[in-house]
């Protein structure tokens, strides 16, 4: 890391500075937990031992510190301990080592599950089910001689094979291989990566770009057609930031670095992206580019798209760039509007400029609760309209609310017992609430702090108009931590014959109450109708508010206990939960991507023309198809 | 007690023979206990649990606040938006309801009273009103009724009341607004009014569509209206209107709810109160305007017996589950949900579908009276035997019977009790309408009004019309039946006239001929391939046909039914001949519709009095209409507008 200077006696001294205060962030971090950043502290700390040289996170054998059938780290996990309670194992995370005594109770009535009939995944992944990887030797042969690191170990291939789709994972739970790569390959830089391209051009090899791993789009899906050699090229080890321009606050980084190390790396110099998708723990910059992400703290910093400054992509054709780093340009439609969302199928993006800020000098959480769903939404409305959302306003409907609570960890004290039993009943009892009604926002403000304090008034003073009553900062932030935690708790439910997934969508304000009724009544019927024993939960939440519009988030899982194919099933109800989206004005994604999952609608969603158009960009860049994954087109 | 009232409590305590659903008779309990105490019986109905109640009085409120009408308002040119505001805000006070659980209560003890001096008994299947009583909780809810009689108007909210169900709001037409006392109770039981003509008043029409929505979206109430739009004065369905059953889906359209359920409800008279007025009306008689006094006046109907109500609940049919396939909703995302917007043609489609597929519901739901089926066969013979020396019983009682076996071969649902011998029920069928016949000395006669005493002699022109009105009577009890029949009388005709048993070239007849009379019969459009299955598969049910992939043949054993059959349809056919050949003859090409009807009629009336001309039927102005209609429809005709 070098921050870019011009010589002159106060720029030696501001760098001299700068360093000092990067090396004495390197010294605090692993023993100051408290007095830093409180976002850091929802998703997982890294402990010492993981972090392999240059402070990565993600070591090319993923598998030594990370599930291979499941979510996150292998040391985190929800399981019921001998007691029947439920437990987070691990060391990672503020409910790391914490029993909840509520979850159980939550999964039975919810789902009607019972701790008796378990349903456990394969433990080991046997080689034999992993079919031998069709190699091209010439291809293989050359890129020995680069000197570039590859695998044909069955492991690392199945790793690469998969995203997070319910399918994906529960085909892996059951021991069950389809197609994955022949090769993994690991670029150290840029320009490993164009030798890569070309010799892969050179021996019409099919190339899948991989950053984190996170897609639930079916994204990294190997298509089961395709029958060249297909080499997954995994970004991970590109994970440098390669400069900080402090004059422009811009940062130079390779696309493979993952969210946490970025956010981490950047503060320890004062800064920060402000780039927050639920995944960022695992997700790459190059993924979020590819993807076209989007970030809890976008109201503040943007999405992907707005922070994007400048992106190198190597494409069979040759590598894609801007020959400036002008904040904005006006010379034709915008190249990196191919790149953005482009999902692997153009090149690899190798490298990214991107805007970065201070850090804040205060952040606050907090929360409303709401009588009702109707007059959460028409608060956040309100509060898009005069354009003061904060950092990042959500709204959870009631089933997330009571799901909230049933992770809440076990209280400590007589005393927190009985002040939580005083504010559910001056909610529910004084205020009249209905619990079976009531609804949360989960807000986080950011910046200094008389502006914090000011910007929280105002947006609790919109609040109060729609019948919002404050509910404490401890709300707030739990609401956030969830975020990184749910995921884990899939497997759980999987563990005992339940499966789920979220999805996403954007829509127009004057929709959003229709749409979150309609789908999830939809997922209700659907789930009836095909024959589900169990009532399905179907919840959903607000989770990013825009002038015209929100990001509304499903999630919905059931019991399939019964059921002869589940994941049919599952997938016949999510397919039908799109539609319902479609037919109430719902943008196909906000921020998923299209992958292989959605890529029926995609003519309608964009039109004929708007298909030729990308179509014949993919003709002209990739004409033999070497980057072969087949989303998106 | 008559006979009908004996066989009906025998039906009652047994299940009807095809074990279909059992009626009850909601008068017994009302004839056993306290009107008083029915009126006022603690009503806890189960409403809907999908929104936040609504009061009565906000209603107008949110039609008047809401984005569609302020932009209405807003685009109105020629006044200021004050003033638009102003006739929004009157038009709403003239259509409102104002639902009071008082008044339904009132209503609740007249109708008691009414009812049981009318009726023998009120039927009503338990069945379908436990599912409607669900499907009020589930979603918002939409009675569709038939109506034949002025007394059926709040009858549903009568049983409603009786079951602890959400009473609905009624959309009527304005003209019963207008009625002193009456227009005020009804308006309190839940009735709002709408005018008949609203052509291209934008802000009517915005006011009224955004009244009906809100009250779908808010689920405040049930919504009842006739899809047929009006009373039918022939007692023979009626072509559905589609304003309104559009401005009622156009919220599931656009996802404002996730469903409606739609109730299809048949109401089936043994005898209707209106019988003679409908056949004067008809024959051009102007019908009186509905007044208070008229009603009062005709309070002397309420000496006479009418026999049985049937009111069947068909089962609530998910909107949802019906459209599937058949529009895409995705064409309402790209204009803002509260403008006005025209419908596509889709959409047209779609709620026309569903509009007559409600009606076919009703007329499938329907009970048919061994009246109606006597009916069908005395209408049958020339009416100078009916007349005058008139057609023996035997011959009437043994065709009946055989007609019972084909109608339930066509799976009509008959009310003709099990364990009454079957010549006391036709019997009594003939007693209960004396007005229209009358049975001596083993014979039956049609019935004809009281010569008024005159100083000339009668007319031979007013011979006929006083003729026309009993025949006129009777065509409307076998009208109750004809839907049952129609289709495969289609089939019969093709069979008849074209004289061959190729299926195609019998399915380009069955469908020429059912293009004709669409305004007549109701048909779903674009199922003529059903219609014509449904007519073969029914012929061949009877014995009537022989059916192969290519022909369908007439079966010796089944000459009485085609013959039936095609009698049935014949006076429809002679009719409408009678017309074209008026409008061929007519040396000009532009008239007055109101010099039509008297035309037509004057020369029906020759052709009757020169024995050319079979059927009085061409002598209705209904027939007559539904002439015009079609031929309008297929573009014979233009309407100029003058």
């Amino acid at each position: 890391m070098a921050s870019n200077s011009s010589g002159g006696g106060s720029d030696r001294q501001r760098i001299a500075q700068q360093r000092l205060r990067i090396i004495a962030g390197h010294l605090r971090r692993p023993v100051d937990v408290d007095s830093t950043i409180l976002a850091a502290e929802c998703k997982a700390q890294d402990s010492k031992t993981d972090v392999s040289s240059e402070g990565k996170t993600v070591p090319r054998r993923r598998q030594e510190i990370m599930k291979w059938n499941g979510w996150g780290y292998s040391d985190t996990k929800f399981l019921f301990n001998k007691k029947g309670q439920a437990e987070f194992t691990g060391k990672r995370y503020k409910l790391s080592g914490m029993i909840m005594p509520a979850l159980k109770d939550w999964l039975e009535d919810t789902f009607g599950t019972n701790l008796q009939h378990k349903s456990p995944a394969t433990p080991i992944l046997t080689s034999s089910a992993v079919q031998p990887p069709t190699l091209n030797e010439a291809f293989v042969e050359e890129l020995k001689s680069t000197g570039i690191p590859f695998s044909h170990d069955a492991e690392d291939r199945v790793f690469r094979a998969h995203g997070h789709c319910l399918h994906e994972i529960f085909a892996l739970r059951e021991g069950k291989v389809g197609r994955v790569p022949d090769l993994v390959v690991w670029p150290n830089c840029h320009n490993d990566v164009v030798r890569i391209v070309e010799l892969a051009c050179k021996h019409n090899v099919c190339l899948i770009p991989y950053g984190g791993g996170t897609s639930v789009s079916s994204g990294l899906e190997c298509p089961p057609e395709e029958t060249r050699s297909i080499v997954s090229l995994d970004t991970s080890q590109m994970s440098r930031i390669l400069w900080i321009d402090e004059k422009n606050l811009t940062a130079h980084m390779e696309a493979g670095i993952v969210g946490q190390d970025l956010e981490r790396l950047l503060n320890e110099s004062g800064y920060c992206t402000g780039h927050e998708p639920d995944s960022m723990e695992f997700s790459s910059l190059g993924g979020w580019v590819a993807t076209r992400a989007s970030g809890m703290k976008k109201n503040i910093y943007g999405n992907i798209e707005d922070l994007v400054i400048r992106v190198k992509m190597v494409t069979p054709q040759g590598v894609i760039e801007k020959s400036c780093l002008g904040p904005r340009m006006s010379t034709g439609p915008d190249i990196h509007h191919f790149i953005m969302g482009s999902e692997g199928t153009l090149g690899v993006v190798t490298e990214v400029t991107m805007k970065i800020r201070p850090m804040p000098e205060y952040q606050k959480y907090g929360s409303v609760v709401f009588p009702n769903f109707e007059q959460g939404v028409a608060c956040l409305r309100e509060v898009a309209k005069q354009r003061c959302a904060p950092a990042s306003i959500r709204l959870m409907d009631n089933e997330q609310f009571k799901f909230g609570h049933a992770l809440k960890p076990q209280v400590s004290s007589m005393f927190t017992s009985f002040l939580d039993g005083l504010k559910t009943f001056y909610i529910t009892k004084f205020k009249g609430f209905d619990p079976n009604c009531l609804c949360v926002a989960t807000l986080l403000f950011e910046g200094h702090r008389e502006k914090v304090l000011q910007h929280e008034k105002q947006v609790y003073d919109i609040a109060a108009q729609f019948g919002g009553l404050a509910a404490g900062e401890d709300n707030g932030q739990r609401g956030y931590m969830l975020t990184f935690v749910i995921a884990y708790l899939r497997d759980l439910g999987m563990d005992y014959y339940v499966i789920g997934e979220s999805f996403e969508t954007s829509v127009p304000w004057d929709r959003v109450l229709d749409i979150c009724r309609n789908v999830k009544l939809r997922i209700i019927q659907e789930c009836k109708d095909k024959g589900v024993q169990f009532q399905p939960l179907a919840s959903c939440r607000a989770t990013q508010t825009y002038d015209s519009g929100a990001c509304v988030y499903f999630y919905f899982a059931f019991n399939y206990r019964g059921l002869s194919d589940p994941v049919h099933v599952f997938e016949e109800v999510e397919h039908a939960a799109r539609e319902e989206i479609l037919a109430n004005g719902g943008s196909l994604s906000h921020h998923h991507g299209v992958g292989k999952l959605r890529k029926e609608w995609m003519r309608e969603a964009v039109s004929n023309v708007g298909m030729g158009m990308l179509k014949s960009v993919k003709d002209y860049v990739d004409p033999n198809n070497i980057f072969g994954n087949r989303n998106l087109l | 007690m008559t006979l009908v009232k004996i066989a009906s409590r025998l039906f009652l305590s047994l299940k009807s023979p095809e074990n279909e659903e059992e009626f009850v008779d909601i008068l017994e309990e009302r004839r056993l206990r306290s009107d008083l105490g029915h009126a006022l019986r603690t009503f806890r109905p189960s409403p809907y649990k999908g929104g936040p109640s609504c009061s009565a009085a906000d209603l107008p409120k949110i039609v008047l606040e809401s984005q569609h009408l302020r932009y209405v308002i807003a685009t109105e040119t020629g006044a200021s938006p004050e003033e638009v505001r102003e006739e929004a805000s009157a038009i709403l006070e003239e259509m409102s309801q104002n639902l009071q659980l008082g008044f339904i209560r009132l209503l609740g003890y007249i109708f008691t009273k009414v009812f049981k001096r009318l009726f023998t008994s009120i039927n009503v299947n338990m069945e379908g009103l436990k599912a409607l009583q669900q499907a009020i909780q589930e979603s918002p809810v939409i009675l569709l009724p038939n109506h034949r009689s002025y007394v059926d108007f709040l009858v549903i909210s009568y049983i409603m009341f009786t079951y602890d169900i959400p009473v609905p709001v009624i959309a009527a037409g304005i003209p019963l607004a207008g009625m002193k006392i009456v227009g005020a109770i009804i308006r309190r039981s839940g009735a709002f009014f709408i005018r008949r003509a609203i052509g291209s008043d934008k802000l009517y029409w915005a006011v009224m569509s955004e009244y009906v929505r809100t009250i779908i979206k808010t689920g405040f109430a049930p919504l009842e209206f006739y899809v047929e739009g009006l009373r039918s004065r022939t007692l023979k369905s009626l072509m559905p209107k589609l304003g309104m059953m559009h401005m009622v889906l156009e919220p599931y359209f656009k996802g404002e709810v996730y469903d409606i359920q739609l109730v299809p409800i048949s109401l089936s008279y043994d005898r209707v109160l209106e019988e003679s007025l409908l056949a004067l009306e008809l024959l051009g008689v102007p019908k009186l305007k509905e007044s208070t006094t008229g009603l009062l006046k005709a309070s002397k109907v309420l000496q006479d017996d009418y026999g049985i109500m049937h009111v069947n609940f068909g089962r609530p049919m998910s909107v949802r589950r019906l459209c599937r396939g058949k529009i895409n909703l995705r064409q309402y995302n790209l204009i803002p949900r509260d403008l006005p917007q025209k419908p596509r043609a889709e959409a047209q489609a779609c709620v026309s579908w569903l509009a007559h597929l409600m009606v076919r519901i009703q007329e499938e739901g329907s009970l048919i009276s061994p009246w109606s089926l006597m009916a069908c066969l005395l209408l049958q013979a020339p009416t100078a035997v009916l007349t005058e020396q008139g057609l023996p019983w035997h011959q009437l009682t043994e065709k009946t019977i055989w007609l019972r076996k084909l109608a339930l071969d066509f799976g009509a649902r008959l009310n003709w009790p099990a364990q009454v011998p079957d010549p006391d029920v036709m019997s009594s069928a003939v007693a209960l309408h004396h007005s229209v016949v009358r049975r001596e000395a083993g014979r039956v006669y049609l019935v004809r009004e009281e010569e008024p005493e005159r100083k000339r002699p009668i007319s031979p022109e007013e011979d006929v019309i006083r003729s026309a009105a009993a025949v006129l009577m009777m065509v409307s009890y076998r009208n109750q039946s004809l839907h049952l029949f129609v289709r495969p009388a289609l089939l019969a005709t093709a069979i008849g006239v074209t004289k061959t048993a190729q299926r195609d070239e019998l399915f380009a007849f069955f469908c020429f001929l059912r293009d004709v009379f669409s305004n007549e019969f109701i048909f779903i459009p674009g199922e003529s391939s059903q219609d014509f299955e449904e007519a073969c598969v029914l012929l061949r049910k009877c014995g009537a046909v022989h059916i192969s992939e290519q022909e369908v043949t007439a079966s010796d054993a089944g000459l009485e039914a085609l013959s039936f059959l095609q009698a049935l349809l014949q006076p429809f056919i002679d009719s409408y001949q009678v017309m074209f050949r008026f409008l061929c003859e007519d040396k000009v090409h532009v008239f007055a519709e109101k010099q039509f009807l008297p035309a037509v009629r004057n020369l029906a009336t020759k052709l009757i009095l020169s024995g050319e001309l079979h059927t009085y039927e061409t002598l209705s102005s209904d027939t007559q209409k539904n002439v015009l209609s079609a031929l309008r429809r297929l573009e014979t005709l233009a309407k100029l507008e003058s």
